[in-house]
């Protein structure tokens, strides 16, 4: 650093200002910027967690009653519970010594949906829109891809992308109505999104107490198992499966709408500032029906994950809770595609690896929902996260001495050509 | 101002340490103190979305693992689902951790536990509350007929009704739930046709096979709702089919009894006079699973080696099911219906009487 900073050959004065300013501006620039505070929540959560698995670990609390006789005992016994969690966290989720990477493979699978949902849900948020339906309209995807995977029998290839096809159509379909709902009448999308994830989740039981969707002979509320040409193929002795890339592509095709294309440009100008948009001549209404149904199609996308990718059949948990999971792998993606991508990821890591906790270590399979939960509180406080590790003090003491520093006007190009 | 807080915070921190001082003050226990070395045979259990605190059937089959457990000498390892999506991976979890039976719990995990003892042939699993069309080899159904036992309660209900009206409602649809309707619904037309009295079910059509259902297992103000409405239409003996839903309608009952009704309540599962205690002085009596020791059984089974895959069936001749004692209720309960619910269980033992449910068990 010293040295490519010195090699420029800058006159002094000039030189010994860099030094001082370059480090200081990178992080300010990271700590402001939300990725660090993303990181921090993560970690800050995490600890917590631990300190809960401790607390509540039947063994250091016997060995706290003798903490003075033998305090190392209790200091083991809570080390041991934080971390013997943790590292069974990790060995269901990215590596153990017995499966090599398999449980990688199980956290990508277990992701899948929770990217595309989450997708929804961030897409939605660019445009000003809580969409809280993700549920909803998982449902209603899961619901018409499996009977298009269970009813219909089609060759090979045109099945699943019929299946995908279908499930993308429902989940729009639900999310365009809500668009069209406030569009129109300009109720408010939380409350419809939430009604009509009821009417979906009761739309669902109903149809599971009917024949058609139950198998032949049996009552149970539970589908026929879906024809083996309408799931995604899935990687041998894994249950990774091609819904995977389905997710991949969703990830890019999002940003590319946001960044590139101009009903994305539409979107953030009336998450921005609707009334500006307006005047500016973007149709509102058009935006948001449109961004509506987009973000019902993602869902539905990942709907047809769940039924097409690991439960190829459909029952009343279809959608468990990842409609709600989803919101928060969008926040704490800052509701950007590929920060949503990486959300999913570690929400998905989280669940795989939750299982081998709960087994092996018997820490309970909700502290990890304790921690997601944590993570999402410490977000939606980024000034929380700040002050915990003084970042906010720092800038706060920082502006008097900054006039000083930064008169002399070539410090900023000089600064750039020694980050080089 | 400031100082003061901080003088009250350094009071409380102060008294906090002590108190912690104080609590730690015990003796150690001698080094190498430690559970007494266990057997290498390992038993698992897989719950479905209910949990293990469900008040039903993951709750006592959990309950008979760790039972089995203590006899056997091994600390059971547990996973609960919380998600449809989660069967696969706790159950390869199990198979991670070496578990040489594993219990899964309900008909959701029939397909994934078909999957995991195709997968893993040399391992054993066993399945509560559901049967597979072909047996698997390595898979023992776990299942109960239990219309036997509601059939008695149901003639014990009839017999013990005043107004001539008996009702029932289920959490949701399914056949492990309709099956105890179907039962009682058989019970009240016995005791009509020995009788030739005409006493009504509501909340039951067994011939449509449909009734009332709060829609879930958890929600128990609908299940105190519901009750209030048959309460309203006359009945006085109800049988909630629907785990802890039931506690909403021993709730509504009692609140009925103490505006001078004389309702009643028949518990289903387990017997309600010692599992729900709050309504004990409504119990008329219960309609019993007995899952723990149904479990107990194959898991000590299997670990003497002694594992097979025929279906075990409980029926009241091997108290796979009951109908619980009167407990409360029993000066209430008339000599004569007493023998006569005797006499009707040797009868379904024997063969003599048929109590048939869409529902049973097929083998």
């Amino acid at each position: 650093m010293s040295q490519s900073e010195l090699s420029p050959g800058s006159p002094p004065p000039i030189h010994a200002n860099t030094i001082d300013e370059k480090p200081h501006g990178t992080w300010e620039r990271i700590t402001r910027g939300p990725g660090l505070v993303s990181v921090l929540a993560v970690f800050v959560a995490l600890v917590l967690g631990g300190l809960l698995i401790a607390a509540t670990d039947p063994k250091v609390a016997t060995t706290a009653g003798y903490l003075f006789s033998r305090p190392s005992d209790f200091f083991q016994a809570l080390w041991a519970a934080g971390t013997d969690s943790y590292v069974s966290l990790f060995q269901g989720s990215i590596y153990n010594s017995r499966q090599g990477f398999e449980p990688f493979l199980e956290t990508l699978t277990v992701s899948t949906p929770l990217i595309c949902a989450g997708l929804g849900v961030a897409l939605a948020f660019r445009a000003g829109l809580f969409n809280i339906g993700a549920q909803g309209q998982i449902i209603i995807g899961a619901v018409m891809a499996s009977y298009a995977g269970f009813a219909w029998h089609l060759p090979i290839g045109l099945h699943l992308l019929l299946v995908i096809l279908m499930g993308v159509v429902g989940g729009a379909v639900w999310g365009g109505l809500v668009g069209l709902l406030k569009a129109r009448t300009g109720a408010h999308e939380v409350i419809l999104t939430i009604m009509f994830n009821y009417v979906a989740l009761y739309f669902l039981d109903f149809l599971l107490n009917t024949e058609a969707f139950q198998r032949p002979g049996e009552s149970n509320p539970i589908s026929p198992v879906m024809d083996p040409s309408a799931v995604f193929p899935a990687l041998p002795g894994s249950r990774l499966h091609l819904g995977f890339v389905m997710a991949i592509a969703l990830t890019l095709l999002v940003s590319w709408i946001l960044k590139r294309s101009t009903i994305g440009f539409e979107f953030r100008a009336v998450g921005a500032n609707p009334a500006a948009a307006r005047t500016a001549g973007v149709n509102v209404a058009r935006s948001t029906i449109l961004v509506m149904a987009l973000a019902g199609a993602l869902a539905g996308a990942a709907g047809v994950a769940q039924v097409a990718g690991t439960e190829k059949v459909l029952t009343a948990g279809i959608a468990a809770s990842l409609g709600f999971d989803a919101i928060t792998v969008a926040l704490l993606g800052r509701s950007t595609p590929w920060g949503t991508f990486l959300a999913g990821l570690l929400f998905g890591a989280f669940r795989a690896g939750a299982v081998t906790m709960q087994i092996s270590t018997g820490t309970p399979i909700d502290i990890v929902l304790v921690v997601q939960s944590l993570i999402v509180l410490f977000i939606a406080a980024p000034p929380l996260v700040r002050a915990m590790f003084g970042l906010n003090r720092k800038a706060k003491s920082r502006p008097p001495t900054k006039p000083k520093h930064a008169a002399p006007a070539p410090a900023a190009p000089a600064s750039q050509g020694g980050g080089a | 101002m400031r100082n003061i807080k901080r003088k009250t915070g350094m009071a409380a921190a102060v008294l906090g340490i002590s108190a912690l001082v104080l609590t730690a003050c015990g003796a150690a226990p001698e080094e190498g103190e430690g559970p007494n070395a266990s057997s290498d045979y390992l038993g698992c259990i897989v719950s479905d979305s209910g949990g293990f605190d469900d008040q039903s059937f993951n709750e006592s089959s959990f309950r008979g693992l760790t039972q089995a457990g203590k006899d056997l000498g091994f600390t059971p390892k547990s996973a609960e689902s919380k998600a449809n999506s989660d069967f696969a991976t706790n159950l390869n979890g199990m198979m991670v951790a070496d578990c040489n039976l594993t219990l899964t719990i309900g008909f959701l995990l029939g397909d994934a536990t078909k999957a995991a003892a195709e997968a893993n042939p040399e391992k054993h699993f066993a399945i509560v509350d559901f049967n597979y069309d072909k047996p698997i080899a390595n898979v023992k159904p776990i299942v109960y007929d239990t219309a036997q036992a509601a059939y008695l309660a149901g003639y014990a209900a009839a017999a013990q009704s005043k107004t001539g009206k008996v009702a029932t409602f289920g959490g949701i649809k399914i056949p492990t739930v309709t099956i105890f309707m179907d039962g009682f619904a058989d019970g009240v037309d016995k005791f009509n046709a020995d009788k030739n009295k005409n006493v009504k079910l509501l909340g039951w059509d067994k011939d449509k096979q449909d009734g009332t259902f709060t829609g879930d297992f958890e929600k128990q103000d609908k299940g105190k709702q519901v009750t209030n409405n048959f309460l309203d239409q006359g009945a006085d003996v109800i049988m909630p089919v629907a785990g802890p839903v039931g506690k909403g309608a021993g709730a509504a009952v009692k609140a009925a009894n103490a505006a001078g009704k004389s309702a009643a309540l028949v518990w289903v599962d387990s017997d309600g006079f010692l599992t729900a205690p709050d309504y004990k002085d409504v119990m008329l009596t219960s309609v019993i699973k007995t899952m723990d020791k149904a479990v107990e059984d194959v898991v000590t089974a299997d670990k003497n080696g002694q594992f097979d895959n025929t279906a075990y069936v409980g029926t009241l001749e091997n108290t796979g099911v009951a109908l619980a004692p009167f407990h409360d209720f029993d000066s209430e309960v008339s000599a004569e219906t007493k023998a006569e619910l005797e006499a009707l269980k040797a009868g379904i033992i024997d063969g003599s009487i048929k109590v048939e449910s869409k529902a049973s068990p097929k083998s």
